[in-house]
């Protein structure tokens, strides 16, 4: 690509560099202040009694005992919320505390403010609950049909995608079909939901909180306190992860109505088993496909039924099934497509956003069928990839034109071609234990044990879609501190730790050719940033803040235009007025003297389009991504026990702003994906979560994790600053299936459900089709 | 219940100490010293890892009354002032940082692995780590620092 001429500065730390993220040291010293970690005089500590039902009615609630017992300063329930009982990021459809009826395990009935923790816990044990039991509707199929029960005045059906596509009855020579079921995969950040809320004297509220989108939060918090936006201000405190958990409000409103009760500071830190009640988790999903291609394995067709049970609030649900939808045949080029995506609300814990976001669910069904297709023609499944594979100027099926690099064959290419990993054992072939499937548990000394490869590629959107008005805020200040041009970048921009406040200071670095940058704390003094999540804060944030320097460069160019002889054009590096010549021609410091240069910029990206209704059809997202996978493993074939033995990824970043933290993202999303391949899963049986804890629900260990070579392509896409695509997702979707395609490989077992559990190995072959469970 | 534990070369008193309370909590809630994290509270995900009289522990597993009269040392207390620990320093500097909820345990055990095997291996490092779970990173920058540290402490004859 060309790069403008505003990046001819060339400061060590800025674009396309690596430096060291401004809150690493305080992480490393124990010192960064989590969310967590708050604490002021004499606060309170909140606890929250939940439902144990998944459906039930209240018939009474009693808070006389809970409140009797010493130390206990507040117990609320419904009655007590002070604005509207209702939030949800689409539809505002969920209790702040439930009031007749409850709808799921887990659900807020009532909060307690206590001066210890352990008081607040038993008192919200003496709270009593009278319930009537109802039955749960726990399958979103069931949910879907007539005649059941609707657990919301609107029915029980979330959303509805439909795209069509081409010929409604194609035919084809060759026709595969699957089934295929996703468990439900839960975020598990480790910093668990937790944050502060210290009462105003202007009878609003500060709140401290580990968030994803503050404003979101700001306007929901207000409604539900029934005060204006205003006085609900949010700071961003110490952010343990994200992963799509922090989307929904969890604590935030019961805080603060506690802090606003009780006139002092309030503080919730959920335990691990909290947790898991506390967030949404990834839609579980039951999908069937259908493909048809050509003798020479070109696809004709491909029809898909795709069903995401959203729990028992909406959440998310609707942008998630336009997702599925709309990505639902993955990165190929398919002439006719017919596509049907729901989202049920349904008595199981709600779902809504994780990294990956409806991308990934589809990506297992439509990736193991190129593996169904490619054997049922007789071919190499890369190369029917391949020859399937969208690139640039390919049309989706909801029609819109890929306007940018797609290289998806040759990120296949790409990891294909990398060598592959030696055997395990040494010359005798005798293996340490700890590299055999089963590990320390010495479950085998090799024998049974067989190695299988397979491959997936994905898709994702990069920002929001579907005519969302998607914008980021950025204030930037240039001023003169002892004697030396300083930046200021203010954003309501959440760092999750995927390092946007380091990537913030390069851009500052770039634009301003200025070494000293400080990003301000993230809070609600500066307007919205839109949510960390949809892999779009370094596209939205990262433009705003570009454009915002870019303001402001302009304004010290001007300055220094007046004061300066004229002629020819003029940039910023080094803390100089750099003339086109390369001379340094002014010192910014003396150029601006006390002069404070300040703008703040609301930057959107491209504007997309919603989706026809009928049709499925529109230009509803703004930038494709695109990663592919190779996974080898070794299973144990007798054990069921599979060890990922490589997981190599390539993907097309556009332009590498910070190739560490790229690098960074890429391995920890294909961790995830390797946890929903193989071990992942939140077991719901008749709506209650049987494994919430880290006891029963493993997330991978560095045990697990195998290396991961890494291919970065910089393909710049021209509509997006700097040229860079998202990064943080498409990972995640096609390491999963890149995995399950390799125990296939392995074993020959059919495997239509992930994650694979070692029945599903040991006792299912190609002939059964795989349903074990 | 009071409890006097020497933390990080100090002595230290906490008072109304519940029993039911964990080192970890004392040492979080009543110290002042947040930087041990609490992840799970039942020894499965090693945020919470600290030195009780020199041998790395899951502090939210040790009930308060158990440090009585014994010492800890946290992550608060392994850099020099500024002067991060070599490992401190290249878990920054390799990336192995991201969201850093899992940071503090994991330099713990990793500088305690380091002291004992200066010079470990790719295996050994595994599964050593194996009790502290990252859920940002995949892991592949916390094998990148620990080896990048323990390169740097065996070239420099080791550290404290
Ligand atoms: S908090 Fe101690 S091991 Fe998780
Ligand atoms: S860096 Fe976030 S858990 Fe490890």
């Amino acid at each position: 690509m060309t790069r403008s001429s505003t990046e001819r500065a060339d400061t060590t730390a800025g674009i396309g560099g690596s430096p060291i993220r401004p809150d690493g040291a305080l992480k490393v010293k124990g010192e960064f202040a989590y969310s967590s970690d708050l604490w002021a005089e004499d606060m309170l500590w909140g606890a929250t009694l939940r439902s144990p039902h998944p459906h039930a009615r209240i018939t009474a609630v009693r808070i006389g005992k809970a409140l009797a017992l010493p130390g206990v300063h507040a117990v609320l329930t419904h009655d007590d919320v002070p604005g509207r009982n209702r939030f949800g990021l689409e539809h505002a459809d969920q209790p702040v505390l439930a009031e007749d009826v409850v709808r799921y395990q887990g659900e807020p009935v009532a909060v307690v403010a206590a001066d210890h923790p352990e008081t607040a816990r038993r008192a919200a044990a003496l709270i009593e609950v009278d319930y009537d039991v109802l039955d749960p509707v726990t399958d979103p199929e069931t949910a879907l049909a007539d005649g059941t029960p609707a657990l919301h005045p609107d029915g029980n059906l979330v959303r509805h995608v439909r795209i069509r596509r081409g010929d409604p009855e194609p035919a084809a020579p060759v026709v595969v079909t699957g089934e295929y079921t996703v468990g439900m995969q839960d975020q598990a950040f480790l910093g668990p939901e937790s944050g502060m809320a210290v009462p105003a004297e202007d009878g609003g509220v500060d709140l401290y909180v580990a968030t994803q989108w503050l404003h979101v939060d700001q306007r929901q918090i207000a409604e539900s306190l029934g005060v204006p936006q205003e006085k609900v201000r949010i700071t961003l405190a110490g952010v343990g992860g994200a992963f799509g958990a922090r989307e929904d409000l969890s604590m935030q409103v019961h805080a603060c109505m506690l802090a606003m009760h009780t006139g002092k500071p309030v503080k919730f830190v959920y335990g691990r088993e909290e947790s898991f009640f506390g967030h949404v988790h990834r839609h579980p999903a039951v999908m069937r496909y259908e493909h048809g291609a050509t003798e020479d394995g070109r696809l004709v067709y491909v029809r898909a039924r795709i069903l995401l049970d959203g729990g028992a609030y909406a959440s998310t649900t609707s942008a998630v099934v336009g997702n599925a939808a709309t990505l639902g045949v993955g990165p190929y080029e398919v002439p006719n497509a017919h596509v049907d995506a729901f989202g049920l609300y349904t008595n199981n814990p709600p779902c809504g956003a994780m990294r990956g976001f409806g991308a990934v669910q589809a990506c297992f069904g439509y990736e193991s069928q190129m593996d169904k297709l490619a054997a049922a023609l007789g071919m190499d499944p890369v190369d029917l990839r391949v020859r399937n594979a969208v690139r640039e100027g390919s049309t989706m099926p909801t029609g819109q034109v890929i306007d940018s690099a797609a290289p998806v064959a040759e990120l296949l290419r790409l990891v294909r071609d990398k060598p592959m990993p030696a055997p395990v054992g040494d010359a005798e072939g005798v293996a340490d234990p700890r590299e055999l499937p089963g590990g320390v548990s010495n479950t085998t000394r090799g024998e049974g044990v067989r190695r299988g490869v397979g491959y997936g590629v994905g898709i994702k959107n990069v920002a929001f879609s579907e005519g969302f008005d998607d914008y980021s805020t950025a204030r930037v200040r240039l001023e003169v501190i002892g004697g030396e041009p300083v930046v200021s970048v203010h954003t309501a921009a959440a760092e999750v730790g995927q390092g946007l406040v380091t990537l913030q200071a390069q851009i500052a670095r770039t634009e301003l050719g200025v070494h000293q940058v400080t990003i301000l704390p993230a809070d609600t003094a500066v307007g919205s940033a839109g949510s960390s999540s949809a892999s779009r804060q370094s596209y939205v944030t990262g433009g705003a803040v570009k454009a915002a320097c870019e303001a402001v460069r302009a304004e010290v160019l001007a300055i220094a235009a007046d004061v300066l002889p004229a002629g020819g054009e003029l940039y910023l590096n080094g803390g100089k007025v750099i003339a086109s010549t390369g001379e340094a021609v002014a010192d910014v410091a003396a150029l601006l003297g006390d002069r404070v240069v300040e703008h703040t910029v609301e930057w959107r990206h491209r504007p997309t389009q919603p989706l026809d209704p009928a049709t499925g059809q529109g230009n509803a997202h703004v930038q494709y991504a695109f990663a592919a996978h190779r996974a080898v493993v070794d299973v144990d074939t007798e054990l069921g026990l599979v060890r990922v033995v490589e997981l190599a990824c390539a993907q097309d970043v556009g332009r590498a702003l910070n190739p560490q933290a790229v690098v960074g993202q890429i391995q920890g999303g294909s961790a995830q994906g390797l946890g929903l391949a193989v071990m992942e899963e939140i077991q719901v049986v008749g709506g209650k979560v049987v494994n919430p804890s880290f006891t029963d629900y493993l997330i991978p260990t560095i045990l697990d994790m195998p290396p991961m070579p890494i291919d970065v392509l910089e393909l710049a896409d021209p509509h997006a600053p700097y040229g860079l695509r998202g990064v943080g997702e498409p990972p995640t979707i096609s390491a999963t299936p890149a995995i399950v395609a390799a125990v296939r490989a392995a074993t020959g077992a059919a495997l239509t459900r992930i994650p694979i559990r070692p029945e599903h190995v040991v006792f299912t072959t190609v002939e059964d089709g795989g349903h074990s469970s | 219940m009071r409890v006097n534990i020497e933390v990080n070369g100090e002595q230290r008193v906490a008072d109304t100490v519940w029993e039911g309370e964990s080192l970890l909590y004392v040492l979080r809630e009543r110290l002042g010293l947040p930087g041990s994290k609490n992840a799970c509270e039942q020894g499965e995900c090693g945020s919470c890892t600290v030195y009780l009289d020199d041998v790395a522990v899951c502090a939210c597993l040790v009930a308060a009354g158990q440090a009585e009269g014994r010492s800890v040392r946290t992550v608060e207390g392994l850099a020099d002032g500024d002067r991060l620990d070599p490992m401190q320093q290249a878990f920054v500097e390799a990336g192995a940082v991201q969201c850093g909820f899992c940071t503090p345990g994991l330099i713990v055990a990793a500088h305690d692995l380091v002291r004992r095997n200066p010079r470990p291996s790719d295996l050994e490092i595994r599964e050593s780590l194996a009790g502290n779970l990252c859920r940002c990173t995949g892991y592949e920058k916390i094998l990148d620092a620990v080896r990048l540290a323990a390169e740097r402490m065996g070239a420099s004859g080791g550290t404290a």
